[in-house]
C-alpha cells in the first residue's frame, strides 16, 4: 500500500486528529448557528414552562426560568469560543512577541524574560482571576485578561525554546552572512519555521481557556447573567440536583466535548506537522 | 550539593518576594483608596477617612509594604475586617482541611496514574494500552467540577453512600473526616491522574527502548524485575516535574472543588473574603496559595537533583 503522502490525506488518515476535528467543528457550527437562529430565545424567562423533561418541543428539556437549555447550550459555545479566542490571542501576540525577543537577544534580556515567565507560574488562572476580582469585580472581561495573562509565560517558553534551536541552523548563519539583522531574521526566518509549533500550542491553550472560564463562571467570577455560560448553566443546575439531575449533565458533556475535540485536534496536529514526534510516540 | 541548594533557595527567596510584591501592587495601589473598596462605593467619606486611619492605610506605601512583609515573617497577618479575628487564626484554621485535601488529592493521583500508566506501557499498541489512553483523553477534557458534581449525582443523590457536601470536621473522628474529603479528592484526583498517566506512560516507553534494558533483559533478568529495577526509576524525572506542577494545580483547583462540596477551606474563605471586601484576608490568602506553589516547585527541584545527579552537575 502506498503511504499518503499530502497533508490532507495524512489528516485524513489520522484518527484522532478525523475525531479531534470534527468536534472542534461541531463547536464552531454550534456557534456560528447561534449568531443566526436558536430553538428558543435564550433570554426569555417563561415560568409555566420551568424544569421541563427533554420532548419534541424543548430537545434537552428547559431550566428553573423556563429557558430552552439547547439555545443556551448553543449560546454557551459561542461564548465560549469568544473566550478561547480572546485570551489565546493575549497569550498568543504577548508571548510570541516576548520569546523571540528571548531567543534573538540572549544574555541578560533572555534571562529576564525567562525568570519572568517562571515566576508567572506561581499565579494560576484562577488566582489572578481572584486578584482582579476582588479589585474590579467579577465580570467577563475580568476572567478572559486572567485567563490571557496565565497564557502568556506558555506561549513565551515555548516560542523561545523552538526560536533558539532555528537560531543555530545554517540557513540563519547564511542570513547573517547576507548582512541580515535579527529582527528581519525573526520576521522572515525564526517566525515561520515556529509556527506550527505555535499553532499546535494554540490549540491547546484553547482547551485550557474554555476550561478556565467554564470554572470562572461556575464560581460566579466570569461570564454575568442574563449572558449565558456553560460553567454559570452548571452552578445554576447544581442547586437543582434532586429535582432535575439532567440539567447538571448536558452543560458539562458540552465542556467536556469542546475540550476533547482540541485536545484531540492539538496532538493530531502536532503528530502531523511534526512526523518525527509522531515516530516517538 | 551545598552550592546548588543556595542558588535555588536564592531563586526561591527572590520569587517569594516577588509575589509579595505582584499581590500588595495589585492588591493594595491598584484599587486606589483600599478603605473605599472595604465599605462600598455609598460609604460616606468621614467614615472612610476613619477607617483608613485605623487600619493604617494612610502610611505610604513603602511603609505599608514593609508592616505587612515583617508581620508575615513574624506570623502576624492582621486583622480581618469582616471576622475581626486574626486572619492567621482564621487561616490555619482552613487550613486543616484544605491541605489534607490537597494531600489526599496528591495521592490518589499518584497511585492512579501509576497504576494505569504501567500497565498502559507494559500492553503498549495493545487493546489495553488504546483503552486506556483513551479514557485517559477523557480524563484530561472533563472539568474538575462537573466530575464533582456527576459524583454527587451518583454517590448522594442516587446511591446515598455520601452527604452532597459539608465537612463533619476532624472532632468527629479521623474517619469521619476522611468520608467527608473523599468524593472532592476523588475529583480533583482523576483529571489530574489522566494527565499523569499519559507522562508516566510516555516516559516508561522512552526508557524500554534504551540499550541498558535490553542488556538487563538480556543478562536474564524478567521483564518485570527489569521494570521495577531499572526503567522505573530512570522514568520518574518527567513524571515528578509533572507532579510539583501538579500540586500546584491541585491547590488551585481546591477552590473550586471547596465551593462545589461547600468544604469550609481557604478557597471558601478567599471567596467569602471577596463578597465581603475584605481585601486583607484575599491578600493574605492568595500570598499563602502562591507561596506553597513556589514552594513545592522549589522541592521538585530539589528532589530533580537528587533523582537524577546530572541535573546538579550541568547547574553549577
Amino acid at each position: 500500500m502506498s503511504q499518503p503522502n499530502t497533508f490532507m490525506a495524512r489528516a485524513l488518515a489520522h484518527r484522532s486528529f478525523v475525531i479531534g476535528a470534527a468536534l472542534t467543528l461541531l463547536l464552531l457550527a454550534a456557534a456560528a448557528v447561534s449568531l443566526l437562529w436558536t430553538p428558543w430565545s435564550p433570554y426569555e424567562i417563561d415560568m409555566a414552562a420551568k424544569l421541563q423533561a427533554p420532548d419534541s418541543h424543548h430537545w434537552l428539556g428547559t431550566d428553573p426560568f423556563g429557558r430552552d437549555v439547547t439555545s443556551l447550550l448553543l449560546v454557551g459555545a459561542r461564548n465560549s469560543i469568544l473566550v478561547g479566542v480572546i485570551a489565546v490571542g493575549i497569550g498568543l501576540s504577548l508571548g510570541t512577541a516576548l520569546g523571540l525577543l528571548a531567543a534573538a537577544r540572549r544574555g541578560w534580556v533572555e534571562e529576564l524574560i525567562m525568570r519572568l515567565a517562571d515566576f508567572t507560574f506561581a499565579f494560576p488562572a484562577i488566582l489572578s482571576a481572584i486578584m482582579m476580582t476582588a479589585v474590579f469585580g467579577a465580570g467577563i472581561v475580568n476572567s478572559i485578561t486572567a485567563i490571557g495573562i496565565f497564557n502568556i509565560p506558555t506561549f513565551a517558553r515555548i516560542t523561545r525554546a523552538s526560536a533558539t534551536a532555528i537560531w543555530s541552523r545554517e540557513f540563519v548563519l547564511a542570513a547573517r552572512a547576507c548582512g541580515k539583522g535579527p529582527w528581519s531574521i525573526t520576521l522572515e526566518h525564526i517566525l515561520p519555521n515556529i509556527l506550527s509549533a505555535l499553532i499546535v500550542q494554540a490549540t491547546i491553550q484553547f482547551a485550557l481557556a474554555i476550561l478556565a472560564e467554564a470554572a470562572l463562571s461556575y464560581l460566579g467570577l466570569g461570564t454575568q447573567p442574563p449572558q449565558p455560560s456553560w460553567g454559570r448553566m452548571l452552578a445554576e443546575a447544581q442547586t437543582l440536583m434532586f429535582q432535575a439531575p439532567l440539567l447538571a449533565v448536558f452543560p458539562g458533556v458540552a465542556i467536556a466535548l469542546a475540550v476533547l475535540g482540541l485536545n484531540l485536534a492539538g496532538d493530531g496536529l502536532r503528530d502531523l506537522l511534526d512526523p518525527r514526534l509522531a515516530r516517538k510516540r | 550539593m551545598g552550592l546548588f541548594l543556595l542558588k535555588r533557595f536564592s531563586t526561591l527567596l527572590a520569587t517569594l518576594l516577588g509575589a509579595s510584591v505582584v499581590i500588595f501592587l495589585v492588591l493594595e495601589i491598584l484599587p486606589g483608596n483600599a478603605a473605599q473598596i472595604l465599605m462600598g462605593p455609598d460609604a460616606a467619606p468621614e467614615a472612610v477617612q476613619a477607617l483608613a486611619s485605623k487600619l493604617g492605610l494612610d502610611a505610604p506605601a513603602l511603609t505599608r509594604y514593609w508592616q505587612w512583609i515583617s508581620g508575615l515573617a513574624a506570623g502576624d497577618l492582621g486583622i480581618s475586617y469582616s471576622y475581626s479575628t486574626p486572619v492567621l487564626e482564621l487561616v490555619l484554621e482552613r487550613l486543616a482541611l484544605t491541605v489534607p485535601l490537597a494531600l489526599m488529592a496528591m495521592l490518589l493521583t499518584v497511585a492512579l496514574a501509576l497504576v494505569t500508566g504501567i500497565y498502559a506501557a507494559s500492553h503498549h499498541n495493545r487493546l489495553g494500552d488504546v483503552g486506556m489512553m483513551g479514557l485517559a483523553q477523557i480524563g484530561i477534557a472533563i472539568p474538575n467540577f462537573w466530575f464533582a458534581i456527576l459524583l454527587i449525582l451518583l454517590f448522594s443523590v442516587r446511591l446515598q453512600w455520601f452527604s452532597a457536601g459539608g465537612f463533619a470536621g476532624w472532632d468527629e473522628g479521623l474517619a469521619q473526616g476522611l468520608k467527608s474529603l473523599l468524593l472532592p479528592g476523588i475529583s480533583l484526583a482523576v483529571v489530574q491522574a489522566a494527565i499523569l498517566a499519559r507522562i508516566t506512560r510516555s516516559a516508561l516507553l522512552e526508557v524500554l527502548r534504551e540499550d541498558f534494558v535490553r542488556t538487563a533483559r538480556a543478562k536474564g533478568l524478567s521483564q518485570r524485575a527489569t521494570l521495577w529495577g531499572h526503567v522505573l526509576r530512570n522514568a520518574m524525572i518527567p513524571v515528578v516535574t509533572v507532579m510539583g506542577l501538579q500540586f500546584a494545580n491541585l491547590l488551585a483547583g481546591t477552590i473550586v472543588v471547596e465551593n462545589v462540596f461547600y468544604l469550609p477551606g481557604l478557597g471558601r474563605l478567599i471567596f467569602q473574603a471577596i463578597s465581603n471586601r475584605d481585601l486583607i484576608v484575599v491578600r493574605n490568602c492568595v500570598m499563602l496559595l502562591a507561596a506553597m506553589v513556589i514552594v513545592v516547585n522549589f522541592v521538585v527541584d530539589v528532589l530533580y537533583a537528587v533523582i537524577d545527579p546530572r541535573v546538579k552537575a550541568s547547574d553549577i
